[in-house]
């Protein structure tokens, strides 16, 4: 992908330094089940912030909420410096514009082929067909599935789903993606090749993302990665470098019980915690 | 989990909130931008031209049904031969809208709801949100035009067909006159008549399409859940079909005296 083209108005807050998601004692609930419980936590420009945690821990629904896909009990959420709370639908659709976001199951649309699944959101534009079609096949060549491009996403493997997922997600340069699960349900190898296109957009265009993961292994790789533009390889970072845009936040049963980097995670002397990542 | 009479009250009155939320949406969508136009064609031919079959023989039989049951009741009066009026009032004022209403909603209603559940269990609507587009808007509102657009055409095929029917049995097996079929059906027909049969399958397709999606759209719980929603759909939509016919005959009875 090329490098992203930052808006004026993304520019100005670029500048403004302040935090690109921000949850304020967010609390939500489900037939009087709390799932999130007053979650607090900041994102910032260019970050990337891994969520881990047991399943049934919130993630996805923290994931929903940071897209206006679902209004929280109570507290305030902020992306790109404004209030969700206080922008009417058709703000919250632009506000859209500026996020991609990959779902747990890919959530491709069944009756689409995988050029109108990653065009969607240009064609939604009524962006110009020619410079739609350069865009889904950069898109495409970046998650290396340019030859699946006339096929349906029943003829799919789970793994190219994702991958075509992800292509639908950054074809926009969106300045904020999320992951939800993006390795879920994959077996390891497919898992890798997933885990170095994030590190791989990461690294290229720098965007700050969300990403839940239940593999520590994943969550480690992002952490300890970096992707080789010269080689165009993902490699080891050298002296066991740990890639400082990277950080963790670990979710327990609505709760955040951690919220720092790498080195803090590893070090950490929270019985629970040690448990969980050892 | 004990079952609590308030929150029972409180679900329904909830989902007569969302039902009519969805509904008032997708109308107001026709009045404004943007307006998903291919999409409406598609389930034009979708819901229109594939419903053709089943509204066609439904009709057909009908009429010739109703026709050899209205004969042997006239007979005894001695009145064979207002079998055509019979068949032609029965069919164009009630038996024609409500029963294409019936075969396009079985049809319809739940193929929505499956649709829209289906995308629903598997995040697709979230993820058309997420990428910046109103599901009212591109799913909705088309089937719901697309619905009461095509309805108002397939009830009339469906009246013609029942009258052919009527027409086609009074003829092999009755040996009555053709012209005369015609002719008395014919004379029978007042405006009234033809208004009220054309007005129901308006509030029939409304019913269908915003049924249909909103059961759809409130799907939860995997497979079985899409499941579960169609057949809640199919029920409601009849249901509700039914319901409104009675209210609109009453009301057209009230019009036109008849």
């Amino acid at each position: 992908m090329a490098e992203t083209v930052v808006s004026p108005e993304m520019e100005k807050f670029i500048a403004s330094g302040g935090p690109v998601v921000e949850f304020d004692d967010v609390s939500i609930g489900f037939e009087g089940h709390d799932v999130l419980s007053h979650v607090s936590f900041k994102v910032a420009y260019g970050e990337t912030r891994i969520l881990l945690g047991p399943a049934g821990g919130g993630k996805s629904v923290l994931m929903k909420l940071a897209n206006g896909l679902i209004e929280p009990d109570s507290g305030e959420i902020r992306i790109f410096g404004r209030s969700l709370r206080e922008m009417n639908e058709k703000e919250i659709f632009e506000m859209r514009a500026h996020v991609g976001m990959v779902f747990q199951e890919s959530a491709l649309f069944d009756s689409l082929n995988v050029e109108d699944n990653v065009a969607y959101r240009l064609v939604e534009e009524k962006v110009d067909p020619k410079e739609i079609r350069e865009r889904v096949l950069e898109a495409l060549r970046f998650v290396e599935l340019e030859h699946v491009i006339d096929k349906f996403p029943s003829e799919l493997s789970g793994g190219m789903r994702r991958r075509v997922s992800i292509a639908r997600a950054i074809i926009s340069d969106p300045d904020l993606i999320l992951y939800d699960s993006p390795t879920g349900g994959l077996d390891p190898i497919t898992s890798t090749t997933i885990m170095e296109l994030v590190i791989k957009q990461r690294d290229v265009s720098h965007t700050t993302c969300l990403l839940i993961t239940h593999r520590l292994q994943d969550a480690f790789t992002l952490a300890t990665h970096r992707f080789n533009v010269q080689d165009k390889k993902v490699e080891k970072i050298a002296d066991n470098g740990i890639d400082p845009s990277t950080k963790f936040l670990v979710l327990n049963e609505g709760k955040i019980v951690f919220d720092g980097t790498t080195l803090e995670l590893t070090h950490t002397k929270d019985p629970w915690l040690r448990e969980y990542i050892e | 989990m004990r079952f609590s009479p308030e929150a029972y009250a409180k679900s329904i009155v909830a989902s007569v909130q969302e039902y009519s939320l969805l509904s008032g949406r997708s109308l107001a969508n026709i009045f404004s931008r943007p307006r998903y136009m291919a999409d409406i064609f598609t389930q034009m031919d979708s819901i229109g031209v594939g419903s053709l079959p089943i509204v066609v023989l439904t009709g057909f039989f009908t009429g010739c049904v109703l026709a050899l049951q209205a004969a042997v009741s006239l007979k005894e009066f001695g009145a064979v031969n207002m079998t055509g009026e019979l068949v032609t009032l029965s069919m164009v004022k009630e038996l024609g809208p409500v029963l294409t209403g019936l075969m396009v909603s079985g049809r319809n209603a739940s193929g929505m709801a499956s649709e829209l559940g289906s995308m629903k269990v598997s995040e697709q609507i979230d993820a058309m949100r997420a990428l910046g587009t109103d599901p009212t808007r591109k799913l909705v509102t088309p089937r719901l035009v697309a619905t009461v657009f095509m309805l108002f055409f397939l009830t009339i095929i469906s009246d013609a067909c029942g009258i052919a029917g009527g027409a086609f049995v009074s003829v092999t097996l009755l040996k009555l006159n053709a012209a005369t079929f015609f002719h008395t059906g014919y004379m029978s027909l007042e405006h009234g008549d033809v208004i009220e049969g054309l007005v129901k399958p308006i509030f029939s397709g409304f019913i269908i399409a915003t049924i249909g999606c909103y059961y759809g759209l409130k799907t939860t719980g995997g497979t079985r859940g899409v499941g579960k929603s169609t057949t809640q759909a199919v029920v409601a939509s009849s249901v509700i079909i039914i319901l409104v016919d009675f209210l609109v005959t009453q009301a057209m009875i009230g019009l036109f005296g008849r």
